[in-house]
């Protein structure tokens, strides 16, 4: 080994559990190859890299779900040992699991960042937005002003987003760097090109470029490396006892913001949560994964087996047909 | 094997690529229950008896009847063996840009031929731009083949008619499969409608096609992307994603353009994980035992393998929008590698026709979608190789400055002639006007497979003949012309280089030159073989193809024993890869036939003096 720079660095120590070589997925052969989870953490690394060097106020969207937790951890090793050199943004609907909210706080503490948070809070209360009523009412098209306000006011010029192009159709066309015209807007219509790894984050002030590490990457690779990394998730991921009500197809957790329709009748069933949102409106699929391991194997069998001649309704298809019925919210 | 294998796949709905692309994800179990209920829906509603799989990927096509811009869409699959990235381009004639990039990050193009239609333009367009972007693996899907009743004969039609076109391309690899994607024929599983088809599904061929080959793990090249220091450890490193080439610590390396010389103290990956060899597309972090003043756009590299340097460049370029045309005079800001600089278009030198190959040196500007050669003037020297060399140190864009859009994507040739340190003098004889007409014969194939004693009978045998030859042996070359080289993959690959530039003189100077060596690497021997080409010179590849239990029961040098027990590391056909070639103009079996009949069958090939 070349030196013992580690020890020089034990604060960085507790963050990165470097693979164990016998597994396999991260050996490096004899005839110059990277595994696939390799491959996109080098495409990701060197996005982080080009904006911290191109951008003059980069920031992170930071929720505290699995995306952004992935996003968050490839940051700060692409800049290690130094600190990461921009902070996270959590726009925050007020509507949130408690156990998220903790996580975010912890993750934040533990890697070492800046944490600024933009509250939709503020906006109802400004007057800048007014919230829907009745029990079905959700924050999250709120979000969008929270967040166009909080780059305005802070003048970044790069944001980071976790968005992956495996998520929806329209996605799947988006730029790793995105254009957004003085008002925020994104024109699927109008997108530079992008060749090779030559990225154009050209823009005039007012004007921002959301940024996408993951692109490339699906829920299998997220999964797969949150369980390589050894990476940290709110605990609402895996398997847990929770009260939940059955509501268009999906089981929402019942949290002091879900108003109860006439119908609901809340039960109790061991869940987990495959996206984290607004509380109003993340769904929880049945589900008995508690490790890491287990949810690969449940995301894995999720693409293979539960499709031709099987269409059951069966749990796990009910999780992949929710998981896009949630992202069409955001 | 690489894990991850992007691809681009182009030609139009007509085609059935649509049907092709929902085939794959369908029949590797990509698609989810729901989207499969949907498609199975929308099918009975149309009265369609089976699941149309073009609906899958139905998003374009809603778009293209909306009328709106048809861009390139990523889709992912995967299979136990590998991770599938496809950018999907659509194929017609407007859309050059998009398959422009979608190809430049592709390791392999897909191209869809309608079986009953053969080859057209607009097939022959889509293999000329897999090229122009340096896609080394071509694969031509012949689809509906349920269409002309399985017939053989209409497929070998369609191959022979596109092999022809392609053997003026830059394609390494071209593998042709008769496919129906409707009904899932040689897509995922061979087909049982045609048994005359030898070769495997096109999944399988995904699956195995080797594409390491096509980075280049020679030149080392280190464009500095961002300098990374750390006051409370007073840790300094240049953070970047590996261009070319391995870098290792201990290195000697050179910054560019300042010249300074260092030596790598260490290598870091994210995170910090020590790295004691570097390659691309690895992103690193190295520290030098000097400290240099080495800043975001410099490029670190080998002493003795500079990249070239220069202010006036030759470039194609494909142009990227509708706002305006590239016209010389005009002034753009490069980005090349981690550099941007100010640059200018001197000189048009021609709008070449895509479809056609025809170059129009009258053109005085390019539009959407047309590619030509240019020449730029930059404000600072350019530390570049050229594009077929390396696709991330040839790679540029131009971005207009007045609008902040990204106006061209180009791959640079080289330094514009006039300009360059050395110029090319042309000798004053031709091939033709010396007393004797040279060429190579390359023989290839794992170690004991016995080009040598075939090689060393082809030389008596021509000898006889009384016309000059002369065989390199690259195990006696070592000792000499390449005895400072070892067997990594680089040094292997300097060594082909280094004996393939020995037998091309030969060869021009009228001699037959015999070259006999492992020459592991197909790429090495296609660049080989590539410079005979450019000089006028034929070149026969003769794949000696002794199968590896042969080989090693001969063994006659102990070699594999020792690299069985790993006594020596690397050794082709045990733990380092061996890739035969695709086109080689004779196979052999070293083990059938004395060593002279085999001599004599590459001889009748020779033809007469």
């Amino acid at each position: 080994m070349p030196t013992s720079f580690p020890d020089e660095f034990t604060h960085h120590k507790n963050l990165f559990y470097f693979p164990d070589a016998s597994k396999g997925t991260f050996t490096v052969t004899a005839t110059y190859e990277l595994s696939h989870l390799r491959a996109l953490e080098a495409e990701a690394v060197h996005i982080f890299r080009e904006v911290a060097a191109t951008f003059e106020r980069p920031v992170l969207l930071f929720s505290g779900g699995k995306d952004s937790v992935v996003m968050l951890h490839l940051a700060v090793k692409a800049f290690w040992p130094a600190p990461l050199p921009f902070g996270v943004l959590h726009v925050d609907t007020g509507h949130n699991f408690d156990e998220v909210i903790s996580f975010r706080d912890h993750a934040v503490a533990n890697y070492g960042v800046r944490l600024l948070v933009a509250s939709v809070q503020d906006d109802i209360d400004a007057g800048r937005v007014v919230e829907d009523t009745g029990p079905r009412a959700s924050r999250n098209r709120l979000q969008t002003t929270t967040l166009l306000r909080a780059i305005g006011e802070h003048a970044f010029g790069a944001v980071f987003g976790g968005a992956r192009r495996d998520e929806e159709k329209a996605r799947a066309k988006e730029r790793v760097f995105s254009f957004r015209d003085e008002f925020g807007q994104w024109d699927p219509r109008n997108q530079r090109p992008e060749l090779w790894q030559l990225y154009n984050g050209a823009h005039r002030k007012g004007e921002h470029i959301r940024v996408f590490p993951l692109s490339n990457w699906t829920e299998l690779d997220i999964w797969s490396y949150i369980l390589d990394e050894r990476i940290e998730l709110p605990p609402i991921y895996y398997a847990h006892r929770r009260d939940v009500v059955q509501r268009d197809g999906m089981l929402l957790a019942q949290t002091r913001f879900l108003t109860l329709l006439d119908g609901d009748e809340p039960f109790e069933a061991t869940v987990r949560f495959r996206t984290v949102g607004d509380a109003t409106c993340t769904g929880c699929v049945e589900s008995t994964a508690a490790t890491a391991t287990e949810v690969v194997a449940e995301v894995a069998a999720t693409r293979v087996t539960e499709r031709g001649a099987t269409r059951a309704d069966d749990r796990i298809s009910q999780a992949g047909m929710e998981d896009r019925k949630r992202e069409g919210y955001f | 094997m690489a894990e991850l294998l992007r691809m681009a796949t182009a030609g139009s709905v007509d085609d059935g690529k649509s049907t092709l692309i929902g085939r794959l994800l369908y029949d590797t179990k990509t698609i989810l229950s729901d989207q499969l209920a949907a498609v199975e829906l929308t099918s009975r509603e149309r009265g369609e008896d089976q699941p149309n799989l073009a609906l899958l990927t139905d998003g374009l096509r809603a778009e293209r009847e909306q009328g709106i811009t048809i861009d390139v869409a990523y889709r992912y699959f995967a299979t136990p063996k590998r991770k599938f990235i496809i950018a999907d381009t659509p194929g017609h004639v407007q859309y050059t840009r998009n398959m422009v990039t979608g190809a430049s990050t592709a390791d392999l193009a897909l191209i869809l031929i309608d079986a009953r239609k053969g080859v057209l333009e607009q097939s022959r367009r889509h293999a000329f731009i897999a090229s122009l972007l340096g896609v080394g693996h071509l694969v031509v899907c012949v689809n509906k083949m349920d269409l002309v009743d399985y017939s053989a004969e209409r497929f070998e039609e369609i191959r022979e008619e596109f092999a022809a076109f392609a053997m003026k391309l830059d394609v390494s690899d071209l593998t042709f499969v008769p496919v129906s994607a409707l009904h899932g024929d040689n897509v995922v599983h061979r087909s049982a409608e045609m048994p005359w088809y030898e070769g495997t599904s096109l999944l399988h061929h995904l699956e195995e096609v080797y594409v390491a080959s096509d980075r280049n793990l020679i030149d080392a090249r280190f464009p500095v992307q961002y300098v990374i220091r750390d006051q409370g450890s007073d840790f300094r490193g240049y953070a970047g994603t590996v261009a070319g080439g391995i870098f290792k610590p201990g290195d000697e390396v050179v910054a560019l353009p300042s010249g300074f010389t260092s030596t790598v103290r260490a290598i870091w990956g994210p995170g910090g994980e020590p790295i004691t060899e570097a390659f691309p597309p690895q992103a690193v972090t190295v520290q030098l035992t000097d400290d240099l003043d080495v800043a975001r756009g410099d490029l670190l590299c080998r002493p003795g393998n500079r990249p070239q340097a220069s202010q006036s460049v030759d470039a194609m370029v494909c142009w990227l929008t509708e706002r305006s045309r590239l016209t010389p005079g005009a002034k753009y800001a490069i980005r090349h590698t981690t550099r941007s600089a100010k640059a200018s278009v001197v000189e048009l030198d021609y709008r070449l026709d895509v479809n056609t190959l025809h170059r129009d040196e009258a053109a005085e500007s390019l539009a959407l979608n047309e590619i030509g050669r240019i020449r730029l003037h930059t404000q600072s020297p350019l530390q570049f190789d050229p594009y077929r060399r390396n696709r991330l140190t040839g790679s540029f864009v131009l971005v207009d400055e007045a609008t902040n859009d990204t106006v061209a994507a180009g791959m640079l040739l080289g330094p514009h002639l006039a300009t360059a340190k050395v110029v090319w003098q042309h000798g004053t004889l031709g091939r033709e006007e010396r007393a004797t007409q040279g060429l190579t014969v390359w023989l290839t194939g794992l170690s004991a497979s016995g080009k040598s004693s075939v090689a060393a009978e082809l030389e008596r045998l021509l000898v006889a003949e009384g016309r000059p030859a002369y065989l390199l042996d690259g195990d006696n070359l070592r000792h000499g012309l390449n005895g400072d080289l070892g067997f990594s993959a680089a040094d292997r690959a300097e060594n082909v280089r280094r004996v393939g530039e020995v037998a091309r003189l030969f060869a021009d100077a009228g001699m037959v030159a015999i070259a006999s060596l492992i020459s592991p690497y197909r790429a090495d021997r296609e660049q080989v073989r590539a410079a005979h080409q450019a000089a006028g010179l034929p070149f026969v590849e003769v794949y000696v193809d002794t199968p590896l239990e042969v080989c090693e029961a001969r063994d006659p040098k102990g070699m594999y024993a020792k690299a069985r027990s790993g006594e020596i590391t690397g050794f082709t056909g045990v733990d380092d890869p061996y890739e035969p070639p695709v086109h080689a103009e004779l196979v052999l079996r070293g083990d059938e036939g004395d060593p002279k009949a085999l001599a004599a069958r590459i001889r009748a090939l020779l033809g007469p003096h």
